[in-house]
């Protein structure tokens, strides 16, 4: 062992997570080092070879709203992209682009590389040195001793994880990776509470040997929207997915051998993701369905592996080759990656204060998979808030603290922080109460202030900032002030487009409000309408066409924020507390929430268990007043 | 949650006295009143002056029915007892009054009070004094665990049974809604409008009968918990015909135990009364060996009120003692039945054992003495020594959530009709389900992910 440095901040991992934590903190000021098991995996896509998708667009916006790179990154790497449910609504659009894998790698490793106040190290860390509840530094296999203000926890999926192919398993990390076998007993010797998920991937196919013509092609859209609000025209040359089914073979030959499945068998016994079912699972679940969609994806342009998707499996092997061939075009599959479950070791979140600082460990951040979460976007969330958060905290300064209205990361960590999750938490738009204002295309309005005012968002991204706000307050003010008389020109326009005719005044807002009508529309019979950028166009439209449901749900939020305001300080004994159940004691205790909200949210404490937390709250204050 | 948004609730014992008092309290209190209240002389409420009166009608803005002649007094904050604006309606003290003048605030905007939030303000804002502090917790705790109580009867209720299946109802349109928009890739069966609106209006139907039903006070598990006891042939039986006559409004039986007990409901001077029938088992000598003495005492525990029978003809034995050993802290009337025949009964044990204005003399075969028990029932609720408030609050309160869950699916179906997106007429259908779940105890989020997943094959 040998000394071997002082950080204000050390990142453990380097997947999303650890590379916006990373990138956050060393864009902050911070002499950042980030530790990783292989520097070739850095920002890897162990899965599906995607980015974004519903509410997990959300997040990468917002990760990108507040100064994170997974948006850029995405933007500069995507093969193909899509906006999904153009056609539902404008807060439940999500962006999802297909990625290229290994340029994703190769450009956030270059990222991270090219940093100022950043060290990248290939090493493993074993375990963790902490002083009077104080994180002081970290030592590694290669036998360095770290010093340093704080750590941030990003290990994704590594801990002692064991891979499973039917009746074959072995101790490994993802993708044939080393697995890290050493911190898990480090963290559980800290009293930290960990445990068992589970998770699975489809196999890789050689695209020679895929008939194409079997399956429906599934091309990207015609404009493409950049995910991040630094990207400017990203066109390219797209490439497509392809859609086949499964069939009655298929689901023949998983029944006839389900015995060798060690879901059925009991070798798992971590908890995988409802949402993320193997085929397997889903035969067995939904046994009357006939067949099952099959997305195959490319993982690259200079590949010919093909990423088949809805086909997560953890059967043995031969049982894998049989079903992947009796799928439409599928018939000749040439298997370069088996399906495989990966089982590995995550920690209860419910030890994590809403600033991903563990409640009983100073200055000990943890962000991603190793939360009980799933999926790249949720980790690079909650790896910006921890890089931010520890950044912070070497400044000494209050942590930044999304809260449920502010952003979908907001949700996302109150969710694993107040009610904990019992299987891979993936984000989901019906999981936000305040959805209509949490949208994909407002976030840099949402949150690139707060960014700003934590240090990581850049001038140039803020004053880009500053003038599309300005231009959509603009626009929509001067959409208020005109107003189309009753002629025929405005009457033909409306009968043209299926709207009742006006016989007075009317103005372009109320217009623009009609179902069937639009901002792109009303052009036509808006004489003076500048020449806008598309994005500023929507978000137009989006708080025009929808201004009574969000009026409505921002005076639901003015009450939501007035309880989440209501601070419950860090000392209180709830044991102490005359009138409060039990349970809710018990809870309080275990949570230590940190505003009434949250209290409230916590389940197994009720109103009248709050209305209690209130009174002693006030009798605190007052005693402290006298 | 809230903090500070306008409660209302009724401040005085339901029927006691000669007026009834519902009070507001937050910054719409005044907004609210003048919704529904027209001053005699025409003045606008807007200009009342703090600590003043108005006199005037009650009238319910979408019917223009006139409801209560009543009296308003507005108090302005911050001088007054939760330094919040405070109106309080003084009306006439029915049990009918009362209540439709507390829907009627709840339907125009005030939320009802949860069990001691006025005092909760008032200690929050500053106006009760620390050293109430505990107090003001234990009221809370008394309030709420006397409000558990009836909530937890409810929950075990038919009402409560029938809300859930709506509220199932309502999670599969959401969890369809949401499943197609956050898995818009999945092989999910597209939402069609016009089955969504047709399940709409099956739920708006059913729910229109409950709103109904709690109007009529017919809601089953709301009424005041009753039971008659007494040793066999006491006439038992007949009492329970004779107070049914023809208002018996429903009959259920209690599962598993049909052959035993039955509840009846009935409609005493517009007071719901449940009585607990243990004359469903008169065929047999024993009550208490029938039924178990344990189970007795489970009904009589349960009783916010016992009508015991005597047989005046008939010297106390150790059976009618046995009772009175198991009833005498509880809110008993003694009914002294067959008055008619020879006297046999030693008074003096019944008179040291229950007040003696709860003692009725009758002759059931006779009619005599019925309308006194009725009366007597009667003044037991509107002396507020049964929990009578509680009872009529519940159903209010069970009416202004079954009320808005109805108006949140109106304009879910609205958003439809008009073509909006899916997602908006989904906040609509996730509000009615969270207003249900307030009966309940269900929440959304979670039930919705459970659902989508149950429901339909996801993932990748």
């Amino acid at each position: 062992m040998y000394f071997a440095g002082s950080y204000d901040v050390i990142v453990v991992g380097a997947g999303h997570a650890g590379c916006e934590a990373a990138l956050a903190a060393a864009r902050m000021g911070c002499k950042t080092l980030c530790i990783t098991l292989n520097l070739d995996s850095i920002a890897m896509m162990a899965c599906n070879p995607s980015i974004g998708g519903t509410a997990k667009g959300h997040l990468v916006r917002e990760v990108d709203a507040l100064g994170g790179q997974m948006g850029i990154a995405i933007d500069n790497t995507y093969l193909q992209s899509k906006m999904l449910n153009t056609a539902k609504g404008p807060a439940v659009q999500s962006l999802r682009a297909q990625a290229d894998k290994k340029r994703y790698q190769e450009y956030m490793k270059h990222v991270l590389e090219t940093q100022k106040n950043l060290t990248l190290k290939q090493d493993e860390v074993i375990e963790l040195d902490v002083k009077d509840n104080k994180i002081v530094g970290l030592k590694t296999k290669n036998g360095a001793y770290f010093e340093c203000k704080t750590v941030v926890i990003t290990s994704g999926t590594y801990l002692k994880s064991r891979i499973i192919i039917g009746d074959v398993s072995y101790n490994g990390g993802p993708n044939g990776l080393f697995p890290a076998n050493e911190l898990s007993d480090s963290l559980k010797a800290l009293g930290i509470s960990l445990r068992r998920f589970k998770t699975g991937t489809p196999a890789r196919i050689n695209r020679r040997s895929i008939d194409f013509s079997k399956m429906t092609i599934q091309p990207g859209d015609e404009r493409v929207i950049p995910f991040s609000f630094m990207s400017d025209n990203i066109e390219r040359v797209q490439i497509p997915c392809y859609l086949t089914y499964t069939t009655e073979e298929t689901h023949k030959i998983i029944k006839e051998n389900i015995h060798r499945s060690p879901l059925f068998t009991g070798d798992i016994e971590g908890v995988g993701p409802r949402y993320c079912p193997s085929i397997e699972d889903k035969i067995v679940k939904f046994p009357d369905k006939e067949r099952h969609q099959i997305f195959v994806e490319p993982e690259g342009e200079n590949t010919e592996e093909m990423y088949i998707q809805g086909m997560s499996s953890s059967m043995p092997e031969d049982v894998q080759i049989k079903f992947y061939r009796s799928i439409p075009g599928l018939e000749n599959a040439e298997i370069m990656r088996t399906a495989y479950a990966i089982e590995y070791d995550c920690i209860d979140p419910q030890q994590l204060k809403l600033s991903l600082e563990l409640k009983f460990i100073e200055g000990l951040f943890f962000a991603g998979q190793i939360n009980g979460t799933s999926g790249y976007e949720e980790a690079a969330a909650q790896g910006i808030i921890a890089g931010i958060n520890a950044a912070l905290k070497v400044k000494n300064k209050e942590p930044l603290i999304l809260d449920r209205s502010d952003a979908y990361i907001g949700v996302l960590i109150d969710d694993l922080v107040t009610k904990g999750t019992n299987e891979p938490y993936r984000m989901m738009t019906s999981r936000a109460e305040y959805r209509l204002l949490l949208r994909q295309d407002n976030a840099d309005l949402r949150l690139t202030e707060k960014g700003y005012r934590v240090g990581l968002v850049t001038e140039e991204r803020y004053q880009r900032y500053l003038k599309r706000k300005q231009a959509i307050e603009e626009e929509i003010q001067r959409i208020k002030k005109v107003i189309l008389p009753p002629s025929e020109e405005v009457n033909e326009f409306l009968r043209k487009n299926n709207s009742s005719e006006i016989k007075s005044g009317i103005h372009l807002y109320d217009l623009i409000k009609r179902p069937e009508l639009t901002y792109e529309l009303t052009k036509a019979i808006d004489k003076e309408r500048p020449d806008i950028p598309y994005d500023v166009a929507r978000e137009v439209e989006n708080q025009i066409k929808y201004d009574g449901y969000i009026q409505k749900q921002l005076q639901q939020v003015e009450q939501f924020k007035k309880i989440e305001q209501k601070r419950i300080p860090d000392f209180i004994d709830y044991n102490q507390i005359q009138g409060l159940r039990i349970e809710a004691q018990q809870k309080l205790s275990k949570i230590r929430p940190q505003n009434i909200g949250q209290a409230s949210r916590i389940s197994g404490v009720s109103p009248a268990d709050i209305s209690v937390l209130l009174i002693y709250l006030e009798q605190l204050r007052r005693k402290k007043g006298e | 949650m809230f903090l500070d948004d306008t409660i209302a609730a009724i401040s005085t014992p339901v029927g006691e006295g000669g007026i009834g008092i519902v009070r507001m309290s937050g910054k719409d209190s005044l907004s609210i009143i003048e919704k529904v209240f027209k001053s005699y002389k025409g003045k606008n409420v807007k200009d009342m002056k703090s600590y003043t009166m108005m006199y005037g009608f009650i009238i319910d803005p979408n019917t223009d029915e006139k409801i209560d002649e009543v009296i308003i007094s507005y108090m302005k904050a911050p001088n007054t007892y939760t330094r919040e604006d405070i109106v309080e309606i003084n009306c006439h003290g029915g049990v009918v009054a009362v209540k439709r003048i507390l829907s009627l605030v709840l339907k125009n905007g005030a939320r009802l009070a949860e069990p001691g939030e006025f005092t909760k303000r008032a200690f929050l804002n500053g106006r009760i004094d620390l050293s109430q502090a505990e107090a003001v917790i234990d009221l809370i705790r008394a309030k709420t665990s006397e409000s558990m109580h009836i909530a937890l009867e409810q929950s075990q209720g038919k009402l409560s049974q029938r809300i859930k299946d709506i509220m199932n109802r309502l999670l599969g349109i959401l969890a369809h809604i949401e499943a197609s928009v956050d898995f818009p890739e999945d092989d999910i069966e597209n939402v069609v409008s016009s089955k969504i609106i047709n399940d709409s209006n099956e739920i708006i139907k059913e729910l229109e009968h409950l709103i109904k039903n709690a109007e009529t006070g017919k809601i089953l598990r709301e009424g005041l918990n009753t039971s008659i006891v007494g040793k066999p042939n006491v006439g038992k039986s007949s009492l329970l015909n004779a107070l049914l006559e023809e208002k018996r409004a429903i009959v259920t039986d209690i599962p598993g135990t049909t052959r035993d007990v039955i509840e009846e409901y009935i409609n005493i001077r517009g007071i719901p009364v449940k009585i607990i029938d243990t004359a469903g088992i008169r065929e047999t000598q024993d009550i208490v060996e029938k039924i178990g003495v344990e189970k007795s005492k489970e009904y009589i525990e349960k009783s916010d009120l016992i009508i015991f029978m005597i047989d005046s003809s008939r010297p106390l034995d150790d059976e009618d003692l046995e009772i009175i050993e198991l009833i005498k802290n509880k809110k008993v009337i003694v009914v002294i039945n067959k008055i008619d025949l020879p006297m046999e009964l030693n008074l003096d044990i019944i008179k040291s054992n229950f007040n003696e204005e709860n003692i009725v003399f009758a002759s059931i075969n006779t009619e005599k003495g019925v309308e006194d028990i009725k009366q007597k029932i009667e003044d037991f609720v509107f002396s507020g020594e049964v929990k009578s408030k509680d009872i009529f609050v519940t159903n209010v309160r069970h009416k202004d959530i079954l009320f808005k869950a109805k108006e949140s699916i109106l304009k879910g179906i609205e958003t439809i009709e008009l073509g909006l997106p899916l997602d908006i007429a989904s906040v609509e259908y996730k509000d009615a389900y969270l207003k249900l779940g307030e009966i309940t105890g269900d929440t959304a989020a979670e039930d919705i992910i459970d659902r989508i997943f149950s429901d339909f094959c996801i993932g990748k």
